[in-house]
Formats: structure tokens, C-alpha cells, sequence
């Protein structure tokens, strides 16, 4: 590795100062540094922010894999090819890749271009947040989505979601989900609708390859606004809960399968990255509320009637579960606070998604609205702790 | 004796190169130091010029804040350099040593405090809030004595202390005096009943059991009786409270102090008899394993770095580690962030490490990565065992927000009690700095 290290070192000496911050980002990207530490403890621990962030985006690669296949797969049942689901995977998974990597690749360019200029401008090398926002990114994608949109997204989010606040770490909101509702706002027919979740949809619909009668909708699209039972029954036949389990359905690239998602939480939780009490809170959240429905649905409301867990199942709320409301800095702090943050979070969602018909999928929207209220509800917790402190004061002064 | 503490959170850090239960003799250093940044908060007055005379108690210089606290010379000698820094601050006061050891004479027998202020022993008894030399105009509520030392390769107290029995008695009798509240001994659980503590009358003894931080004397205190704000407690070392009962006892005073050199850096691990302020060298010269390697004085999460030629041991500590330098880049699939690990030292489950509970490791200097603003949180609970928020406190002290720092608990806290977060913290954020700090602002605007 000597001819490596020759090299950043050689770069120190070639590049402007003012640059530095760039050679070092991929300097200690190849090299943990040389820095001993100067104060207090004089050993420290093993794990630095750099592995932490890989580990969750090992974490999310069987959804971005998962995502690549599902994206051929249904591409190619739409035109009646390959109905199978072993059948010519390389063709899938092929035209999947085609189709997500740019994304991938759109979204990483922009955000660490930002992210560059800012740590020219402040002096620091790269902050490793962006890594696991740059693949969020593409995860909660349709994968339709025009590439331009995902850039503009990508860096309104970077800039105004993250370093207006002072970069990693000082953010208020998730930035992947800043990004996302930046283009769902700001373009919702590239995020809502029937023409965004099938690969190549357009394309297909011109030259007449397409199925007779695809339509394209999701599960989450069609849902509100069925008022019979055959209709209801019918999208529940075409989305049924094994399909949301395995994921081989329409929606957002890395979002469908929940064992791909399963297997990142899992890796998440026994890394100890992800905290088990938002997502545990964060499910009951929603699976409460799914039930209330349940309790207090009209006869004619069919989608309050939806099994609980086949209502979660659908859209994004597993994958917000694992991979959003989970994000340590837009999260609470406190152990008690996350219990009640991921509680609204699942909550909200799932208030969001059934009883607005203007919002088919209310993941984001709950998780970012928790976000907001993330601040508060540690006030709260760590003034508990405060007024502890108190009382055990005002006992001891009542003594004397 | 009470109920036994139990205390869950926390960390026992495994490192190479604890000592041998040998004690070895080592000649007389002959040079000494008396270093006023061992006493944080401490503006020194000097009483002698260069080349002044001393012998074993003489007063060298005394606290500008308490004209009562003086600090004698550990040896008889002569006076040799006064050190000083940038603005003139005193870094060092260094004193060359005697062949013959002369002692200045103290009268015993009359108030305790008033002999323990002149007799410069004073300063062995510190106070929470500010973690500095107890304010002798004050009267504490309680004084606390850790039996014992949790930190990485400490000394074993139990060992040290064995056959002195009769100087603790008699050290936690004179501390008696200087409180109406109770003197708290804490031991560990399993010295409980036959340790040196057992025996002791006076003090209310207490026993704890878990991880480290569980022997210091701030987790103790946290779990017995919590400083509220206008609150003071005295705290003082298990082996220094021996050494003031043996003043008392003898009335002559005896700087000799048995330490434990450890560290994985270390050709002999062992304990050495030698004299608390002395150069190091005669007990390292030739002990050294190789020579990028740091010399700590007291152990690796709060000790401070000394020179190996030139270095002299702390005013309170006790314990010597010596550990590698981590000054080389890793690459980072081989040593570095993106390896295996299985060598590196992590309480995180992101390395394997963690999962070998008796493993013992080599740790270097390194950071293992650069400095982050917060990110991840819940990592300091873990090894925070405490009714504080560790997190917040430091977020209050950065922020400057003192209404904030004295309603989370700074007035209980000690740079210390923060060694943990510390080594933890994959931010790599400088924990102990912050609260020093933040205690310099306490004192500045609340005391």
C-alpha cells in the first residue's frame, strides 16, 4: 500500500491548500489517519462514523439488489414476457440495473458535489452522512423518475435539508426524505399516479408491447377510492400479502420486499446501528392505528377494513421502519423519547395514507412531520430528568 | 453494611500489560517535580527563589485562591528550576534531590485541619462540584473514599493496602473531624467482608458491583447521595487516606507511594516503590518495549501524557501505563476502518471485537477515525450509569447555557465520569475537555 500513501502524500504537496479538504476525504476514505488522540482518554474505541454509515449501506444492498431484479421483472410481465419469477433473471436484473444505477449514480454526483464544495468552503473533509443519503435516495425513487428532478432534489435537500444547518449531524429533517418531498411537491406527477412505477412504460405504450388492460396503479393508488367489493377484492388478489412480503409488486425501487428490508434490519440490529425501540414503536405505531380503523370502520370503507399487517406491508411503511425513521440525527435522542417518536411516526403514517386521498403513501410525510417533532418530545424527556433532579433538591432542603 | 449497589451500564476495558503482583525497589530519583497543572483551577503563589534549600514538608508555593493551602516539597533537596510558559505560567517547579533525606518536624496533635493544611497534605482532598482541592472554609455534607480502582490496569488497592489497616483507621478518624455527615467507604462487592475496608469503624461502608465507572468515587457518590446544587462533598483517595493516617500516626511525612507500571509498552509489569512527584526514569529506564510508545501518568482514560526521560509522576496518581503510539495511517481493509477488526478494541457491535467477552487487546494511541459533530446517539448511556444525560450536559457546556448545565447536573460530574463517553464516542468528541471547561465556567459564574 506504500505506492497509495506516496501518492495522497504527493497530492498535499500538488494541491492548493484550499483544496485539501478534498484529498483528505479521499485520502481517509483509503486510510483510517494517522491522528492520536491529544486530550482525555488516551485510547478510544475501535468504531469511527466512517464504518458506521458502511454498515448501513451494506444494510441497504439487498433492497438495492432486490430493487434492480423487481424493477426488470415487472417490466417484462407487463408485456406478458417471463411470467416466472426465476425466469431469465439476467434479463430482469439486466434491464433493472440499466434503469436504477443512473439514478444511483444522479443522486451520489450531486450530493457530494454539494457536499465537496461545502467542505472547500468550511475547511473540513468530507462528512460521511451523504454516503447513506446518496443511496437512500434512489431507494425511494419511482423508478420513472426523471434524472434531472433527482439531482435538483438531491442538492435542495443537501443544501437546505443539511448544511443551512451546519452539516451532518446538525440537520432537523431526514435529507433523503427532504428529497423526496422536494420532488413531490414540486413535480408530484413524477411521484403519484399510474405512469411512474413500471420501467419503461411510456416507451411500451407507443410501440403496443404492453399487456391489454395494465394499468400500472399501485396497491396504495387504487385503495382509496374503491367503493365496492369486487374492486376491493380485486386489488387484493393482484397485491396479495405474500406478494408485499416478497416484494414482487409495483412501488418506489427499494422499497417493495419486506424480506429484503428484513435482512437489513436484521444486520442493522445486531450491529446495534439501528435502534430496535424506533422500529418496534414505529410498528405499533401503525399497526395500532390499522387497528382502530379496523374497530371503527364503516361497512362501505374497505380500506379501514384492510388486514393490519397487510395494510404495513404495502408502499413504504417498512422500509421508513428500517431505513428513515430511524436516522439517528432527525430522530429523538433520548431512549424514552424514541419510544413516542417512532410511535407518532408509524401513527402519522398510516393516518396519513388512509384517510388523505390526496397523499396515497404517507410514510414520508409522517416521518418527516415526527422529525419536526423529534426536538420536542426530547424537551420533554430530558426536562422529566431535569425535575428529578429538583424534587431530590427540594426533599433534601425540606429535611434540613 | 448496607444493600450492595448494582449497577448495570458501563465498561471494563481489557488491556494488555496489567502488573505483576511483585514490588520492586527502585533507587531515589533525583530530580522531583511539583506540577501546578496537576490541580486544575490552581493559580500558584511561589514562596522560594532558585535555589532555595528544602527538606521533606517545606513550602514551596501556596494557592492564590486559599493563602491556607500550601504545597510542600515531597523531597530535600534543592530548589533547582522554576518552569514556566507562555504568559509566565508556572509549568513546573523541579527540585533536585539530597542523598540524605531531611525532614521538617509538624506538630500532630492539633486541629486536623489545620495540620493537614500545613503539612501540605491538604490538596490529597478534593471536592465535588469543580473537581479541585476541597475549599477548607467550607464544610462538606459527606466525604466519600472509593475503596478501590476500576479503571483499565489499575492498581489493586486490596494489594496495596494489605498490613495497613491501622494507618486507614487512623486516616478516616482524622477525616472525620472535618465533616458532621457521614465518611462513605465504598468497596467492591466481592472485598465486602474481607477486604481492608471490613474492619475499619467510622465510616459507613458501602459495596458496589458491575463495570467500570462503578469504582469512581462520582458513580459512588451518584448512587449513595447525589450532590444537589449548594451542596459539597469531599472526596479523597482510598491510599492517600493511608497516607494521612500514617502522617497522624508517625507525624513525619512520607511522599514514598508504591505504583503500578502496566501497559502492553511495559517489559515488566510490576509494582515499584517510589516517591510521589518523582522523574520516572530510573523506574522505566530499560522497561520500555519500544520507543514509539506513550508514557502515561495515572491509567489510559485519565491519565496524562509525560515524557519518558524528563516525565514525572502526577501529584495524585498512582499508576504508570505505557502504550503504543497510533501515529500511522491504516489502510483501511487491512488495519483500518473497513477491516475485519478482530484486534481492534470496540464496545460497538460494528466490530467482532465486542463479542469476545475476555479477550484482552493491544491498544495503540490512535483515534481510529476523525472528529464528527454528535450523530449517533445512545452511545453514552451505555457506559453512563447515571440519572444525568450525558449527551445534553455537553451539548449545555458547548452551548455556553449554564441555566441549562446546572439543571443537568454539572454541580455532581467530574472530567473523569466522562472517560467512558469518551472512549466510546465514534464522533471522537472530546468529552473530559468539555466538562473541565465547563466546570471552569461554573466556577466563574455560580460560586
Amino acid at each position: 500500500m506504500k505506492f497509495l500513501r506516496d501518492f495522497f502524500d504527493n497530492q498535499y504537496k500538488v494541491v492548493k491548500h484550499k483544496f485539501h479538504p478534498i484529498v483528505e476525504s479521499f485520502d481517509t476514505i483509503h486510510f483510517t489517519p494517522n491522528i492520536v488522540t491529544k486530550s482525555g482518554a488516551h485510547i478510544r474505541d475501535g468504531a469511527d462514523l466512517k464504518r458506521i454509515m458502511m454498515f448501513v449501506i451494506i444494510a441497504m444492498i439487498p433492497c438495492l439488489l432486490f430493487g434492480m431484479w423487481n424493477v426488470g421483472h415487472q417490466h417484462y410481465i407487463a408485456q406478458g414476457l417471463y411470467p416466472e419469477l426465476g425466469e431469465s433473471f439476467w434479463y430482469k436484473f439486466g434491464y433493472g440495473a440499466l434503469k436504477v444505477v443512473p439514478i444511483v449514480a444522479v443522486s451520489y454526483i450531486a450530493g457530494l458535489t454539494v457536499e465537496f464544495i461545502f467542505g472547500v468552503i468550511k475547511g473540513h473533509s468530507l462528512h460521511e452522512g451523504f454516503l447513506v443519503s446518496g443511496m437512500l435516495i434512489p431507494l425511494i425513487m419511482p423508478v420513472e423518475v426523471p434524472l434531472w428532478q433527482v439531482a435538483v432534489a438531491t442538492i435542495f435537500a443537501v443544501v437546505i435539508g443539511k448544511e443551512v444547518f451546519g452539516g451532518t449531524g446538525m440537520n432537523i429533517l431526514n435529507v433523503a426524505l427532504t428529497a423526496r418531498a422536494f420532488i413531490f411537491f414540486a413535480h408530484p406527477n413524477s411521484m403519484i399516479g399510474d405512469k411512474v412505477w413500471l420501467g419503461g412504460m411510456e416507451n411500451m405504450k407507443a410501440t403496443g408491447e404492453m399487456i391489454d388492460g395494465y394499468s400500472g396503479a399501485t396497491a396504495l393508488g387504487q385503495l382509496p377510492s374503491i367503493d365496492t367489493q369486487a374492486a376491493y377484492d380485486q386489488v387484493l388478489a393482484n397485491n396479495t400479502i405474500w406478494d408485499t412480503i416478497s416484494g414482487v409488486e409495483l412501488g418506489c425501487i427499494g422499497e417493495t420486499s419486506v424480506i429484503a428490508i428484513g435482512l437489513g434490519a436484521i444486520f442493522l440490529l445486531l450491529t446495534g446501528i439501528g435502534s430496535w425501540r424506533i422500529m418496534l414503536s414505529f410498528f405499533l405505531g401503525g399497526l395500532s392505528l390499522a387497528y382502530l380503523f379496523n374497530v371503527f370502520a364503516p361497512e362501505d370503507n374497505f380500506y379501514f377494513q384492510m388486514d393490519p399487517f397487510h395494510l404495513l406491508f404495502l408502499g413504504g411503511f417498512m422500509f421508513g421502519m428500517v431505513f428513515m425513521v430511524t436516522d439517528p440525527v432527525s430522530a429523538a435522542q433520548t431512549n424514552t423519547g424514541k419510544y413516542i417518536y417512532g410511535f407518532l411516526a408509524g401513527f402519522l403514517s398510516i393516518l396519513i395514507r388512509v384517510l388523505n386521498p390526496a397523499y396515497p403513501e404517507g410514510v414520508m410525510l409522517g416521518i418527516l412531520i415526527a422529525n419536526v417533532f423529534a426536538p420536542t418530545i426530547d424537551h420533554y424527556v430530558v426536562q422529566a430528568n431535569i425535575n428529578r433532579r429538583k424534587k431530590r433538591a427540594l426533599a433534601v432542603a425540606k429535611i434540613n | 453494611m448496607g444493600k450492595t449497589i448494582r449497577v448495570r451500564k458501563g465498561l471494563d476495558i481489557k488491556i494488555k500489560g496489567p502488573a505483576e503482583k511483585k514490588i520492586h525497589d527502585t533507587t531515589i530519583a533525583n530530580i522531583f517535580a511539583l506540577k501546578p497543572e496537576d490541580f486544575p483551577g490552581l493559580t500558584p503563589k511561589l514562596l522560594l527563589k532558585e535555589g532555595a534549600k528544602v527538606k521533606v514538608g517545606t513550602e514551596i508555593f501556596y494557592s492564590k485562591a486559599n493563602e491556607s493551602i500550601r504545597f510542600v516539597s515531597p523531597v530535600s533537596g534543592t530548589l533547582k528550576e522554576i518552569v514556566r510558559g507562555a504568559k509566565r505560567k508556572i509549568l513546573a517547579i523541579t527540585i533536585e534531590a539530597d542523598t540524605e533525606m531531611t525532614y521538617e518536624s509538624f506538630d500532630t496533635s492539633g486541629d486536623v485541619k489545620e495540620v493537614l493544611l500545613k503539612s501540605g497534605l491538604w490538596p490529597l482532598i478534593k471536592q465535588r462540584p469543580l473537581d479541585k482541592i476541597a475549599n477548607p472554609n467550607e464544610e462538606p455534607k459527606a466525604i466519600f473514599i472509593s475503596g478501590f480502582d476500576s479503571h483499565p490496569l489499575a492498581p489493586d488497592y486490596e494489594f496495596l493496602l494489605r498490613g495497613k489497616e491501622k494507618e486507614l483507621q487512623k486516616g478516616i478518624e482524622a477525616l472525620k473531624t472535618l465533616t458532621k455527615g457521614k465518611v462513605n467507604v465504598t468497596v467492591e462487592h466481592a472485598n465486602a467482608s474481607a477486604g481492608v475496608f471490613a474492619k475499619v469503624r467510622g465510616a459507613e461502608i458501602h459495596s458496589i458491583t458491575g463495570k467500570h465507572p462503578i469504582g469512581n468515587v462520582g458513580t459512588q457518590i451518584h448512587h449513595i447521595d447525589p450532590i444537589n446544587k449548594g451542596e459539597t462533598v469531599w472526596t479523597v483517595n482510598a491510599l492517600d487516606v493511608a497516607r494521612i493516617g500514617k502522617f497522624f500516626e508517625e507525624g513525619k511525612l512520607d511522599f514514598s507511594k508504591t505504583i503500578a507500571v502496566t501497559g502492553s509498552e511495559v517489559a515488566r509489569p510490576a509494582y515499584y516503590n517510589v516517591q510521589s512527584c518523582a522523574n520516572v526514569s530510573n523506574v522505566l529506564d530499560g522497561n520500555i518495549e519500544s520507543h514509539n510508545s506513550r508514557v502515561i501518568s495515572g491509567n489510559v482514560l485519565t491519565g496524562k501524557t509525560i515524557d519518558r526521560k524528563d516525565g514525572y509522576l502526577g501529584f495524585y496518581d498512582n499508576q504508570i501505563t505505557i502504550i503504543p503510539e497510533g501515529d500511522e495511517h491504516k489502510f483501511f481493509l487491512t488495519k483500518g476502518w473497513l477491516s475485519l477488526g478482530l484486534n481492534k478494541l470496540s464496545a460497538n457491535r460494528v466490530y467482532p471485537s465486542s463479542l469476545f467477552k475476555n479477550k484482552v487487546f493491544d491498544v495503540d494511541t490512535n483515534t481510529n477515525g476523525e472528529e464528527r459533530a454528535f450523530v449517533i446517539s445512545g452511545e453514552y448511556d451505555k457506559v453512563f450509569p447515571w440519572d444525568i444525560m450525558p449527551v445534553q450536559l455537553l451539548k449545555s457546556i458547548l452551548t455556553n447555557d449554564i441555566d441549562g448545565m446546572e439543571n443537568l447536573g454539572i454541580y455532581e460530574v467530574a472530567p473523569e465520569d466522562f472517560a467512558l463517553c469518551e472512549f466510546v464516542c465514534s464522533a471522537k468528541i472530546n468529552s473530559q475537555k468539555i466538562v473541565r471547561e465547563g466546570l471552569g465556567v461554573i466556577e466563574k459564574e455560580c460560586m
